[in-house]
């Protein structure tokens, strides 16, 4: 470990420092001081290693050894060819950011009522108002353990601000789409960093994607935090279709308010190596949650979700849904932790992960985690790794369907039950149609 | 059009068929009625080539072909159509596009024109109307929260839209209230003529008040042990299925 350590903080390093000197004095000082014990931070703990129990079934060793270079001190691809990326629904509500560096002209915000704010979090930060909640949501993270998020602190040069005020509904999806491609020989790395806040009793959905023109190495270690204010309603749908030999790393951090209501739906289809950690911490009564997720992957690839639903005050409910098809000698990694703490009475917690595995070479490792300090609660949790069930094969086959279409079918609708969610056409029939392809067939 | 002749099967090792002989013409409607674990449901399922059902003597023709040779999937696609007592729900798939690549399948195999999305939701219309379903069923996932009535309804539309030449429906009236079994029924009659063929599997004989058999055979233990006209059906209703248990065997069953 101690030599690919060295290996990765010389590239980190000179970006580090350059960083550092690019921003000067334009960052507020505590900004600079954060990032200052971040990367110190970073440059002790390193990346995570499989002997830590959070990371035991997901080796980030090939990340490590890689020499990645942050975007921000690397030329940008050009913006032509990203048009396919553009969900229709998004189309002037979006903002697009390039290796991790937002583009203005490739933007575009005129659908969002006035007051409501879709900016660059380096603004955000320029500009007084949002400054504290951004500094508060900063020294959150910053006191994470995780070199991945230490990383991001210390070197996230771009990303996106959102805020909802108090009342407003926001009709129009607000899209945050980043696109990474590698070139030059060099592998590129983003540190997207977001938050996004919704005021009391506002409306929103978010739009998070991942997405890549090519196949080429890169690395996307973000951070995505949302806070509701009371009565909120947040809708967070992240599509990740990095490149098949991309690096995802990622952690999405909800908080809820009173009353509030926010619904997660998760697709992880790219990346050779993803990890999408999601936390929701519901601290206040009568919130709810559902956080459900898709990972379908297939070759070599290794995806791993770790989530965490945290009931802290009474009344509060959470479903989860999470579906697995794994093809070829792919890997997954389910860990699903639902805390309900003392005195958090009448919690509702549902969770499900089921998982299909069309090859005999597939692994799933799958753990829910239900730890229930109070009496009076309703919570169920259930896993399931296995194949079709011959029963509805044999109803597909008796009216015709040939088998392999029949089974074809019966996956596409396993993987329909989460896509479903997600109540936006255009993304809905992309994830169709990738499913479809993924199983190299047609409706 | 079928011809079932000496049929033993098994299931987990256990006979259930014991030697049934029978013969359906086209244009025939034939109830097969008997006791709970007669082996009723079994034929059925044997017919339409479920996979836990283990065929160990005899024969049955299908238009002359081997039936017992073809994969459940060819058997649909050359006329035979299997309505199930307990249909499968499969989520995520909307009726609308099950019925439609089920339906290209066949097209297919036949030498003849499949049809896309569009053309395919007129036909699919037209023959909604069978069952009295409405469009929003379509697009609904096949089964899916479906009532039992609307299950065993759309069973009846997938055997429209499938058009088959032998339809054995399993069980079809079993819990259905009066509406629902009027419409089930309504639609088989509607969709008979004297090309194809119907085999009734039920228990009761109220299907029949409906769909009225020109022939009604009586399963017990495997065997059909007793054979008549519709009449038949109503003396059963009258007196039972005990009386037969004194090892009557009717004529045809030999």
């Amino acid at each position: 470990m101690s030599s690919q350590l060295a290996t990765q903080s010389s590239s980190y390093n000179t970006a580090f420092r350059a960083l550092l000197e690019k921003t000067g004095n334009a960052e507020p000082s505590w900004l600079r001081r954060m990032r200052e014990d971040s990367f110190a931070h970073f440059e002790r703990v390193g990346f995570p290693s499989v002997k830590e129990e959070e990371w035991k079934y997901t080796n980030v060793a090939p990340i490590a050894k890689l020499q990645f270079v942050p975007a921000f001190a690397n030329g940008q691809p050009g913006g032509n060819g990203f048009g396919a990326f553009v969900y229709d629904e998004a189309r002037r509500s979006r903002l697009v950011f390039v290796n991790g560096m937002l583009r203005r002209e490739l933007s575009s915000v005129e659908a969002l009522p006035a007051g409501v704010s879709v900016i660059d979090i380096g603004e955000a930060l320029a500009k007084g108002p949002n400054e504290t909640s951004l500094r508060e949501s900063l020294e959150r993270a910053a006191k994470s353990e995780s070199g991945f998020t230490a990383l991001n602190t210390a070197l996230f040069s771009s990303g996106a601000f959102v805020f909802i005020p108090a009342g407003v509904s926001v009709a129009a999806p607000i899209h945050l789409q980043f696109i990474s491609e590698s070139s030059h020989g060099a592998a590129a790395a983003s540190f997207p960093r977001v938050l996004v806040v919704a005021a009391e009793n506002s409306a929103a959905t978010i739009v998070e994607s991942y997405a890549s023109p090519g196949e080429s190495v890169y690395l996307t270690n973000a951070i995505v935090e949302v806070r509701l204010g009371a009565g909120a309603h947040v809708q967070h749908f992240k599509v990740q279709r990095e490149s098949t030999s991309a690096f995802h790393v990622a952690t999405t951090d909800a908080e809820l308010g009173a009353n509030a209501r926010y619904d997660a739906t998760t697709i992880n289809m790219g990346a050779a190596l993803s990890r999408h950690t999601i936390d929701v911490t519901m601290d206040h009564e009568g919130a709810e949650c559902w956080v459900d997720g898709l990972y379908m992957v297939d070759a070599n690839q290794h995806t791993d979700t770790h989530s965490m639903i945290d009931h802290r005050q009474p009344h509060c409910t959470s479903h989860q849904l999470y579906k697995g098809i794994l093809d070829g000698k792919s890997r997954a990694v389910f860990n699903g932790k639902v805390f309900v703490r003392h005195g958090a009475q009448l919690t509702n917690a549902q969770q499900t992960n089921k998982n299909l595995l069309l090859s005999n070479e597939a692994q799933v490792n799958t753990k829910p985690q239900l730890e229930i300090f109070a009496d009076d609660v309703k919570c169920a949790h259930g896993a399931a790794v296995g194949q079709l069930e011959a029963d509805e094969i044999f109803y597909l086959e008796s009216r015709g369907i040939r088998p392999e279409p029949a089974r074809n079918l019966l996956t596409y609708g396993f993987a329909e039950e989460v896509i479903e969610k997600i109540k936006i056409d255009s993304i809905r029939r992309e994830l169709d149609q990738a499913v479809l392809n993924r199983l190299h067939t047609t409706l | 059009m079928l011809e079932i002749r000496n049929l033993y099967a098994s299931v987990d090792g256990n006979e259930i068929l014991k030697g049934i002989n029978l013969k359906v013409n086209k244009g025939e409607v034939h109830a097969i009625m008997g006791p709970n674990g007669s082996g009723k449901s079994t034929l059925a399922k044997v017919l339409a080539g479920h996979p836990s059902y283990e065929v160990t003597r005899g024969e049955v023709l299908f238009e002359g072909k081997n039936l017992l040779e073809l994969s459940p999937d060819v058997r649909a696609r050359e006329g035979v159509f299997m309505a199930f007592q307990y249909p499968i729900e499969v989520p995520g798939v909307s009726n609308a596009q099950f019925l439609r690549l089920a339906y290209n399948e066949k097209q297919k195999h036949l030498g003849q024109e499949e049809l896309d999305p569009l053309e395919f939701k007129d036909l699919l219309k037209e023959k909604a109307k069978i069952v009295e379903m409405e469009a929003s069923f379509m697009t609904r996932s096949v089964n899916e929260g479906f009532s039992g009535g609307e299950k065993k309804r759309n069973e009846i539309l997938q055997m429209a839209v499938l058009d088959p030449k032998l339809s054995v429906l399993d069980e079809t009236d079993s819990g259905l209230d009066i509406d629902a079994l009027r419409i089930v029924a309504e639609g088989v009659n509607k969709l008979h003529d004297p090309n194809k063929a119907v085999i009734l599997v039920t228990h009761y004989q109220r299907l029949l008040n409906y769909i009225t058999p020109d022939f009604v055979h009586v399963l017990s233990a495997g065997r059909i042990v007793k054979e008549g006209g519709k009449e038949l059906a109503l003396e059963l209703e009258e007196k039972g299925y005990d009386w037969l248990k004194n090892g009557s065997v009717a004529a045809g069953a030999k």
